[in-house]
């Protein structure tokens, strides 16, 4: 046995001589130290990596059977859509593969949306963490890019009238919009060109950048440090070894910890994969089982659940100001409602980080904010109605008024005193 | 540049010309890769006029034919309908069809050649979504009580006329486009093509 253990440890040698194995994992797992009191938001970082893989490797498998051509095939069917049928029924394991795929993009949402939301509770934006924030940000505005590229592949009814939609949103830029979504859509419609396009960058250009975006993400982390539900920092207090007092290595106790989520994860998963796919209508829309039909608009169209919020906004701005067409600004207000995210570390002036000693201002603020949110989320999946305008132009300000007054609310809030070190229930 | 004594600026003055023509290079490169993006020559040529027989098209009904790859509607208006186009005016953002959106030859009340058959794009010009129609009036349109017919853009709620003339305070920014299109004879149409070409 010691002589196979003396194998072992002269190979790890050989390679610690020619590539830093054990230091990454030392740096990254083994002696990377975390707040010892993470609690049940936590999980969705590690869970966000996991669907990241579903994806990849689903996607991959997918990429095998499915064609991206707008054409028509000889019983006059789109021959993506009919790839995608045929994954459905012909090919072994290929439904699924295939909703794994489709289950995985909602459950990316639903994990990364969780994930900020966390941000957001336990001030994890902050100083020293406002470019792990950026990086977070700019993989969601990558994530969406990705979901809007994929929905077009299945060229269904919702496919092609959603990817309509979302090109003809550049058209709205003044002087250079109408050459811009010609230019991404490649024809004077969205066509055979789009959807080629739409696949290149669905299977290879966005996945690419989001992993690059994730490894930034996590190297930025691994340099600061993780935040934790108190919001303080566990670098302060330091034992002689130079270890945090309130640390932990992330290998063994945080992998463990996170394998229960994944199993936890895995298991709400597998039950959507297998006995509720569409979800209701709400994973796969029941539009997009009909082939994509350039001469008409299904009388019920909205996106997928999670780019309603947005897509409310959007909606939302029916009116002119200074003379910028409404048709401007709701593309601006809609731009403007993701990327004012980013801006969270240098709005928030609060003394404190975690929502645990914030005052009543911020609390009711965020309340607010997330119920405005959900409300936009669930108009942006109904038709619009003159009312249902009033109500998602009400949440619309609130929506901004949430990030625009908060240096305002957050200064002028009421705190409790933080603790020395972190506490533990 | 400052220059002392530690470095060398014959080789420094070579590096920046080296750095400034490799960046040359690379933004040059950058044009073929970018203009690969736009539309083929074959996505050009595309797109022939399309001929249509409308003498079965009775009045109050509506058929849709394809033109370049867009839904162009053609609707035998009826007097009624022809009718209403006055009284909407006031309610309509450009309803003497001010903005570019059609061919000389139909801008007018109408907007059409012949008052009672309007050629349309139906495309909404917000954002690109094919508008249902909505010949009912009154209250059963489901839209308001005293609709008077017209288009309902299923996407973002904009409504537009029974000439294509989209309403006050809706998403949508212009009416909807007339092609150029002209007539050969009493019941044949000819869309994407007039007599200016």
């Amino acid at each position: 046995m010691s002589k196979v253990n003396a194998i072992l440890q002269g190979t790890l040698n050989w390679v610690d001589e020619r590539f830093p194995l054990t230091t990454l994992w030392k740096e990254h797992l083994a002696e990377y130290y975390a707040p010892k009191n993470f609690n049940f938001w936590y999980f969705f970082g590690s869970l966000a990596m996991l669907v990241l893989v579903i994806q990849i490797v689903t996607g991959i498998l997918l990429t095998m059977h499915f064609k991206p051509d707008a054409s028509l095939n000889a019983s006059g069917v789109p021959v993506a859509f009919a790839s995608v049928e045929y994954i459905m029924r012909d090919v072994p394991w290929g439904w699924l593969i295939r909703y794994m795929h489709s289950t995985g993009a909602s459950a990316f949402f639903l994990v990364v949306y969780l994930h900020m939301f966390r941000g957001m509770l336990y001030g994890s934006y902050r100083k020293p963490r406002e470019l792990i924030w950026i990086f977070g940000m700019i993989i969601f505005l990558a994530l969406m890019a990705e979901a809007f590229f994929g929905y077009l592949l299945p060229w269904g009814q919702m496919s092609f009238w959603g990817a309509q939609v979302i090109v003809n949103l550049f058209s709205a830029i003044p002087l250079i919009g109408p050459d811009l979504s010609l230019w991404l859509r490649g024809d004077y419609v969205v066509g055979d060109a789009t959807l080629n396009r739409f696949f290149a960058f669905h299977v290879v250009a966005v996945p690419m950048v989001l992993l690059g975006l994730v490894a930034a993400h996590i190297i930025a982390l691994h340099e600061v440090g993780s935040n934790n539900p108190d919001g303080v920092e566990i670098k302060k207090k330091k034992d002689a070894n130079g270890i945090p007092l309130d640390g932990i290595p992330f290998h063994p106790y945080y992998t463990v910890k996170d394998i229960v989520g994944v199993i936890v994860f895995l298991m709400v998963f597998s039950i959507i994969v297998f006995f509720m796919p569409e979800f209701g209508g709400y994973f796969l829309e029941y539009n997009n089982f009909f082939p994509a039909d350039p001469l008409v608009t299904p009388p019920h169209i909205a996106p997928v659940w999670y780019f309603t919020p947005y897509y409310s906004i959007l909606r939302a701005v029916n009116f002119s100001v200074f003379g910028l067409e409404a048709k401007f600004l709701g593309v601006m207000a809609m731009g403007a409602s993701t990327l004012i995210i980013a801006l969270l570390p240098w709005l928030d002036r609060s003394p404190v980080k975690s929502i645990r000693y914030r005052g009543p201002l911020y609390k009711g603020f965020l309340a607010a904010f997330v119920i405005s949110f959900f409300i936009l989320g669930y108009l942006g999946m109904l038709g619009p109605t003159p009312m249902r305008t009033i109500v998602a132009q009400i949440c619309s300000v609130i929506y901004f008024a949430f990030f625009l007054l908060m240096p305002i609310y957050s200064s002028l809030d009421k705190c409790q005193p933080e603790p020395d070190r972190v506490t533990s229930k | 540049m400052s220059c002392d004594d530690k470095v060398d600026c014959g080789r420094r003055r070579l590096l920046v010309a080296t750095a400034a023509a490799g960046g040359v290079a690379g933004v040059a490169v950058a044009v073929p890769f970018v203009a690969s993006m736009l539309p083929s020559e074959r996505a050009k040529a595309a797109g022939a006029p399309v001929e249509v027989d409308i003498s079965k098209l009775a009045p109050g009904q509506m058929m849709t034919v394809e033109w370049r790859g867009k839904p162009v509607w053609i609707i035998n208006r009826t007097k009624e309908q022809l009718e209403s186009l006055a009284k909407v005016a006031d309610k309509l953002a450009d309803p003497k069809s001010d903005k570019n959106m059609q061919p000389d030859y139909a801008k007018n009340e109408t907007r059409s050649i012949k008052p009672e058959i309007l050629v349309a794009v139906g495309i909404c010009t917000h954002l690109g979504c094919s508008p249902t129609e909505k010949f009912k009036t009154g209250a059963e349109s489901g839209i308001e009580a005293d609709w008077q017919g017209g288009f309902f853009c299923p996407c973002h709620g904009s409504t537009f006329d029974l000439a294509g003339r989209v309403y006050k305070s809706k998403p949508a920014p212009d009416n909807l486009e007339i092609p150029p299109h002209m007539y050969l004879g009493d019941a044949k149409l000819i869309i994407g093509e007039d007599k200016k070409a």
